[in-house]
């Protein structure tokens, strides 16, 4: 049983991963102050249930994910952005001209990589479909293993890993039509034609 | 092992979701295959590329928000 008293030093440490997800989620700064500060009240009062030497952290992401559901899921049900496919392994690196081209210089990806730009990289995030945003964030950013994953989002461990492969692949696909959007990679893809 | 499987088991790989002993085949293969060792590189520097730029920094006014609400004194104030 978790002491009240305990409840500030333990899960205010964690309030910049909350709200960097709950930007993510909310695509927006007032929804993700309101999301944030609504999963801490929950948290707070729902701190005596809490098994000390369990993870915290997958907690709150747990009760900020329902959170997110019951206040904003359902009632702004915005139109999710329509993907034909996933786009194969190694979208990124293959149109990055990787693989094909093993004697290039090894870091020319890499270089490509560092200069994406932040606000590209979440937008490129936040135009996931929510059940996708949500593993990729979980599993990337926050380094969850899928066991905690499966337990954040109440799904099986195999559905957590088909949305991830599929949200990672999307997620490629998206950054690099947003890198050519801005010119930061040169349009025709190298050595991937017919693939 | 071969590539598609090495392809095929990268993200268990990454997300450190395999056997001690696949990891071991995969590194064996890696070692043996360039292509495939550098799709596994980029992958990991995409990951931390990704994790890197999606961090924000909380407004200070959330912090003193959450602080009232839960009837703590800020630390800022």
């Amino acid at each position: 049983m978790a002491d009240q008293a305990d409840f500030a030093e333990l899960a205010m440490p964690y309030m910049s991963a909350l709200y960097s997800a709950a930007l993510r989620m909310t695509r927006n700064p007032a929804d993700a102050e309101d999301l944030v500060q609504e999963t801490y009240l929950r948290a707070y009062r729902g701190f005596g249930g809490f098994r000390e030497g369990t993870n915290l952290k997958a907690w709150l992401y747990k009760i900020l994910t329902n959170t997110y559901i019951n206040m904003y899921r359902a009632r702004k049900r915005r139109p999710e952005q329509v993907e034909l496919d996933d786009g194969e392994d190694f979208y990124l690196f293959r149109r990055l001209g990787g693989l094909e081209a093993v004697e290039a210089s090894r870091s020319a990806e890499s270089e490509i990589l560092d200069k994406i730009p932040e606000a590209v990289v979440k937008e490129a995030v936040e135009a996931l479909p929510d059940t996708f945003r949500m593993a990729v964030l979980l599993a990337d950013v926050e380094g969850f293993s899928y066991k905690e994953i499966a337990d954040i989002m109440d799904v099986p461990i195999g559905t957590v890993m088909s949305r991830l492969h599929r949200g990672r692949k999307r997620l490629q696909k998206r950054l690099w039509s947003l890198a050519e959007e801005r010119g930061l990679v040169s349009g025709a893809p190298t050595g991937v034609a017919g693939q | 092992m071969d590539c598609d499987d090495a392809i095929h088991k990268i993200y268990g790989f990454l997300d450190g979701e395999l056997t001690a002993w696949r990891r071991r085949e995969i590194l064996r293969h890696l070692d043996e295959c360039p292509p495939c060792a550098q799709g596994y590189d980029f992958e990991m520097e995409l990951r931390q590329v990704i994790a890197m730029k999606c961090r924000d920094e909380v407004p200070p006014q959330l912090k003193r928000r959450i602080a009232e609400a839960l009837g703590y004194t800020s630390p800022e104030a």
